[in-house]
């Protein structure tokens, strides 16, 4: 396709392998994907296990919501119950959002945007996962011990998380799986680091960078300012359940909420560690399916590094109702985060404007992002304000409040897969299934959480097993469980997908006219990701290369 | 480069086109109808002042949120509908607009300042502590209350199996004092539109005042163990008068010995948690 190269990186192998098969020469098969250090084999098994962690948390998902479906369900009982949204929600944030955002994509795709052969320390990477695996197996062993998984909310409270009242190994092997999957975070985090800051190709400034990379960048900043407190509470938290310790326990002169504001200070920027990556996705397909540049691409950058500041200190407005933090400070700085997250949807919206939009799949999943990402942002701000979080706390508006947000990242997962899915595996995926299955997960994500808003200001708590026999409650709770059947369809939809396209129509280099690196490059990527480089001039080099007569506009310039 | 010509397409892309607007109109619709069915945009009035007080910066709160998910969702479908792709024509590169960028960052910044006066406001009202001479300990435990009054004889104590009854006058400041005994717990009844933790250690102190006389539901809603989900109990809003008899009940002999027995199931279940944990601790040492 691309007959003119600007500049070619000449690599030991010199350019007559330019239209070879990758020079790696390792094991083959299962032994090669046991020892690779190759970011993209690395990331695809993060990519195939957090797709599973996603599967296995929906199926969960499905069993609470039979459950209630009706006031007095009796699928599961009370004790069965709390489990399954302990893992649920375990699952979901620790081994399915965070790996799949920072892991999955994350590993395949920083290290080609910037034209980096791998990342920087292949080795510490295949540690990240084996960690992550690890530690994701450790957790679910819990359904298979005595007295069960763990029951006490993804959130674990101290004190109910101790030795005393979830007594138990489902407890211990969800402490101890977190922890193992933190390390593969942290890992991961330094390793995002080094690599976008070391190994970029000639050309690659950093306000050339890819929104994903960036976005990437500082997740994994945040990750190295979070999760150690995170693990550092676990260990805490171990130590009170094992070693004698009182840190959360009131009888020896600790502190419940010191538990909580651990996690929290942990939880409120994982919110962003989780959100930010699919933000980033989101920006590189909207503009790529607009024929567009991402508009107001600075301004993304600021409100990204904003987000991250800000989400540093907001993590007690999840206190507001213990009555021992400050609440206006708190309540200013959560209000705040809505001004860069504003100006993110504006610049969506003004990637789309005057373009030539076509709704692939990616496009309707990023759309349908946009869309559900604006309802769980606006429910937010309200929970930015002590007055209204103290009758919504713990209610089903929480519930559906972060479910739009997190069914948003699922979007966002969604169109991330479909958009990179060709590059990863050198074959597209069918785009009819892909857009059916985008209608039956944006609808049914709203038949799902529509109903718990208005449940939720009706005085349903979260976490009940059973609910008031209500017939208004249980009308609108049969709702949200069709809605979660429709998302159910939406990912069985995926499977069949993955199958039915399974080495049909292969994809090419650039079968989107997309803008980044890794476009440049062969879908699959050689084992070294490129053989040539084009001349990288913006944050778009495969577009300036493919359209050199449609390069970005310079600042302010309306006429071309 | 002229604005690219308008070319339509043949009928597929004009059903999907407007499978995509029904499905944009979806989320406006259903929020649309949560604030319909109640005045208050899902929420509802509440039976204490405070609870007014946050139901009106709802209130607030509902018109911004309308007015901003309106605007924003209509410039997405807007964009979808207008910008759909007609031809192979390349667009006008845009990236930037500086004054428009700097107008989506400064009025979000204005409606902020504005919703934090707001919440100031109302916060102040829905905290303060007015002097009172009414105050009732509410302490909460695996899987019950109990709710005792200062300087009185009086006691409600229940778990699952029979829900407690909190007794309080009608338009009065009654002060509540919270805490748990073993885990943390959420004080929360519906009608008041207000929740507060109980937390192991802490004593929460806040005020009601109810406007209504009624029974009111009330149920925890921090997750705190197995029963959870029915440790319920009531808050009886009575006028004075019949306050001032509940209370005389409990000073006869007969409530006295009742009171007398309610207490000690009351202490039992505050410190049956206490020794078990020292001796697991010292004996995991």
């Amino acid at each position: 396709m691309t007959t003119t190269i600007d500049k070619v990186t000449t690599e030991s192998h010199g350019d007559d392998h330019v239209h070879g098969h990758a020079e790696h020469h390792g094991p083959r098969g299962i032994l090669n994907w046991l020892t690779t250090t190759d970011h993209k084999i690395i990331g695809l098994s993060y990519t195939i296990t957090s797709v599973i962690m996603l599967v296995i948390g929906g199926a969960l998902a499905e069993v609470i919501r039979g459950q209630l479906a009706n006031p007095n369900g009796h699928l599961v009982t009370m004790a069965q119950y709390n489990q399954l949204f302990t893992m649920h929600g375990s699952i979901m944030i620790y081994l399915f959002a965070g790996p799949f955002a920072f892991g999955a994509l994350a590993n395949i795709i920083v290290p080609i945007q910037i034209g980096a052969p791998d990342m920087a320390f292949p080795r510490l990477n295949a540690l990240s996962y084996w960690l992550y695996l690890t530690g994701a197996i450790t957790m679910l062993l819990g359904f298979f011990v005595t007295g069960g998984a763990a029951n006490f909310g993804w959130v674990g409270y101290a004190p109910l998380s101790d030795a005393i009242y979830s007594p138990g190994a489902g407890a211990d092997l969800w402490i101890g799986g977190l922890m193992l999957t933190g390390f593969s975070a942290i890992f991961t985090g330094v390793n995002i680091c080094a690599t976008v800051f070391y190994l970029r190709a000639p050309g690659m400034t950093l306000f050339r960078m890819p929104i994903f990379t960036w976005n990437l960048l500082v997740v994994s900043i945040l990750i190295l300012l979070a999760f150690p407190v995170l693990t550092a509470g676990l260990i805490m938290l171990y130590s009170d359940r094992h070693l004698g310790t009182h840190i959360y326990t009131v009888v020896g002169g600790g502190s419940p909420v010191l538990w909580q504001h651990i996690f929290w200070f942990w939880g409120h920027p994982e919110v962003y560690i989780l959100a930010l990556p699919f933000f980033g996705m989101v920006t590189e397909i909207i503009p790529v399916f607009s024929k567009k540049p991402v508009f107001g691409y600075k301004g993304m950058v600021f409100a990204t590094l904003t987000i991250a500041a800000l989400s540093l200190g907001v993590w007690a407005h999840h206190m507001f109702t213990t009555g021992v933090v400050l609440l206006p400070f708190f309540s200013i700085m959560s209000l705040l985060i809505a001004v860069p997250t504003g100006i993110k949807i504006f610049n969506w919206i003004g990637s789309m404007w005057r373009g030539q939009i076509w709704f692939s799949a990616a496009m309707l999943f990023s759309i349908g992002f946009v869309v559900t990402f604006l309802i769980g942002g606006l429910t937010g701000v309200y929970l930015a304000s002590p007055p209204l979080d103290f009758f919504t706390h713990d209610t089903y508006f929480i519930v559906a409040h972060f479910h739009s947000v997190v069914m948003a990242l699922v979007l966002g997962a969604m169109a991330g897969l479909y958009y990179w899915g060709p590059k990863i595996t050198g074959y597209m995926l069918n785009e009819r299934i892909g857009r059916t299955q985008f209608w039956f997960l944006f609808i049914g994500t709203q038949v799902f959480t529509i109903p718990q808003y208005i449940l939720g200001l009706q005085g349903m708590p979260r976490r009940m097993a059973i609910y008031p026999n209500d017939p208004q409650w249980q009308t609108l709770n049969t709702w949200s469980s069709v809605g979660a059947i429709m998302i159910g369809i939406s990912t069985l939809l995926f499977i069949v997908n993955i199958v039915a396209s399974w080495k049909k129509h292969p994809a090419g280099d650039n079968p989107w006219d997309a803008h980044t690196l890794e476009w440049f490059t062969t879908s699959p990527p050689p084992h070294h990701n490129f053989f040539r480089l084009p001349q990288i001039r913006s944050e778009r080099p495969t577009w300036d290369h493919n359209h050199p007569d449609a390069k970005t506009l310079a600042h302010g310039k309306d006429a071309h | 480069m002229e604005l690219t010509p308008r070319t339509p397409k043949g009928a597929p892309a004009k059903s999907r086109l407007r499978r995509l607007a029904i499905a944009l109109a979806l989320p406006i619709a259903g929020i649309s109808l949560s604030g319909c069915t109640l005045p208050g945009f899902g929420a509802h009035q509440s039976d204490t002042t405070t609870g007014q007080s946050a139901y009106y910066l709802w209130q607030g709160f509902s018109v911004v949120a309308a007015i901003i998910g309106a605007f924003v969702l209509a410039l997405i479908v807007y964009a979808v509908v207008a910008y759909r792709r007609k031809g192979d024509e390349i667009p006008k590169q845009t990236q930037y607009h500086v004054p428009l960028e700097i107008i989506y960052t400064v009025i979000p910044i204005l409606i902020v300042i504005a919703l934090f006066v707001a919440t100031i406001v109302t916060e102040n009202k829905v905290l303060a502590m007015p002097k009172t001479d009414v105050s009732i300990n509410v302490n909460a435990f695996q899987w019950g209350w109990g709710f005792t009054y200062d300087k009185q004889n009086a006691i409600s104590v229940g778990s699952t199996t029979e829900s407690p009854v909190m007794v309080m006058p009608v338009d009065t400041d009654v002060r509540i004092v919270l805490t748990a005994t073993d885990v943390v717990h959420g004080f929360y009844v519906r009608d008041f539109n207000f929740s507060r933790f109980a937390l192991p250690g802490v004593k929460n102190q806040f005020t009601l005042h109810a406007t209504k006389t009624g029974t009111f539901f009330g149920q925890c809603t921090q997750l705190c163990g197995l029963y959870h989900s029915i440790m319920y109990y009531k808050v009886k809003v009575v006028t004075q008068d019949e306050y001032q008899t509940w209370l005389n009940s409990f000073n006869t002999p007969e409530g006295k010995a009742a009171a007398d027995a309610a207490k000690k199931v009351l202490k039992e279940q505050m410190s049956a948690h206490v020794p078990v944990k020292t001796e697991i601790s010292r004996g995991a040492n």
